[in-house]
């Protein structure tokens, strides 16, 4: 079966459950929020949601950040 | 009113919090200069982004390994976000991801400057606040948008002092005056500090509390500079309660005149 996981296109068997996948990936379920086709997955359906082909699967969580610019990190782009 | 920092607590819709400078976890050299640096601020919320896992690695390391969110208050922000459907989408992920309805709300207008999107900032905050949200938004130094986002119902506002990463201090101190006197919740001002007496101006100003993340980050020494900008922020404060005398243009003596020759 064929996903599109974080914009990847992907082969994977079926069933496969959305805790699996994050299994496999070696994702602990506490701190990622999962999406599929645009739509928020409760981390309570984790481990009975099944995948479909062709779904998009978007996998996110944090990540160091406080402004979105690492050009401006030390030296570069000085103004004085 | 004590004199120590540590009793004058930060309130932000029903939740204290001890320290008055808030830090983000961007741009370090890696995971461990973050925890050292963070834990030298004082700071008990810290900013992150939302991103996409990395799927290839599975050995990546996770940020929240070493910043505990059991310690610290893990405030997810929506930068890089430069539309409303996009800020609304990365503060519902980053509800479903954490534990809480915290988010620092940021719409980007522009690439080069990095501005917020103030009509977009409002529209986006009215549907998150609607759906439950705690909406911390990050704003221009504008008096009348930081009004508005009080009236909607944000329980504090996070003006700039100046472009994020730009390190040129406050650039419009009689706005944010302006905005410390008129909007009646904390005001914490985000961005754009270069170095400890900015933090220092703007605790001096009125302000609850300063957010950065290049100054300490991009500093030569990070740790040091956190540990720099948690003494100014609470000098600042402190010369705030304490109140500043006032400025004239001649002197006055401190020595008295009596018992002299």
């Amino acid at each position: 079966m064929k996903i599109i996981l974080n914009g990847e296109e992907q082969e994977h068997h079926a069933p496969l459950t959305v805790a699996v996948l994050l299994q496999e990936l070696n994702l602990r379920t506490e701190q990622v929020a999962v999406e599929i086709n645009l739509k928020i997955l409760d981390r309570s359906n984790f481990s009975t949601w099944k995948l479909q082909e062709g779904d998009k699967i978007e996998i996110l969580s944090f990540f160091g950040g406080g402004s979105p610019h690492p050009s401006q990190l030390r030296d570069e782009n000085q103004y004085e | 009113m004590s004199n120590d920092p540590s009793h004058d607590p930060l309130i932000i819709a029903g939740r204290e919090f001890r320290s008055r400078l808030w830090v983000g976890t961007g741009k370090y050299k890696d995971f461990e200069e973050t925890r050292l640096a963070i834990e030298a601020s004082g700071a008990d919320i810290v900013t992150v982004a939302v991103r996409r896992v990395n799927i290839t690695d599975k050995n990546s390391e996770n940020l929240l390994d070493y910043i505990d969110p059991k310690k610290y208050t893990i405030l997810p922000n929506t930068a890089g976000c430069y539309t409303v459907e996009d800020a609304v989408r990365y503060s519902r992920l980053a509800r479903a991801a954490g534990v809480s309805d915290l988010v620092k709300l940021e719409v980007i207008g522009d690439e080069r400057t990095l501005f917020p999107d103030t009509a977009g900032l409002i529209e986006a905050a009215k549907i998150l606040i609607a759906e439950g949200f705690i909406v911390l938004p990050y704003t221009n130094d504008d008096p009348i948008v930081a009004q508005k986002l009080m009236d909607i119902g944000c329980p504090a506002v996070m003006p700039l002092a100046a472009p994020i990463g730009s390190g040129l201090g406050i650039r419009n101190p009689y706005n944010l005056k302006i905005i410390m006197e008129t909007v009646k919740v904390p005001i914490i001002v985000d961005a754009g500090v270069g170095t400890a007496s900015d933090a220092a101006l703007a605790m001096e100003y009125g302000a609850d509390a300063v957010l950065m993340n290049t100054a300490i980050a991009g500093a030569k020494d990070p740790i040091m500079m956190a540990t720099a900008m948690r003494f100014a922020v609470d000098a600042g404060r402190l010369a705030f309660k304490a109140g500043r005398i006032p400025r004239k243009l001649y002197a006055t003596a401190s020595s008295p005149i009596e018992g002299m020759l």
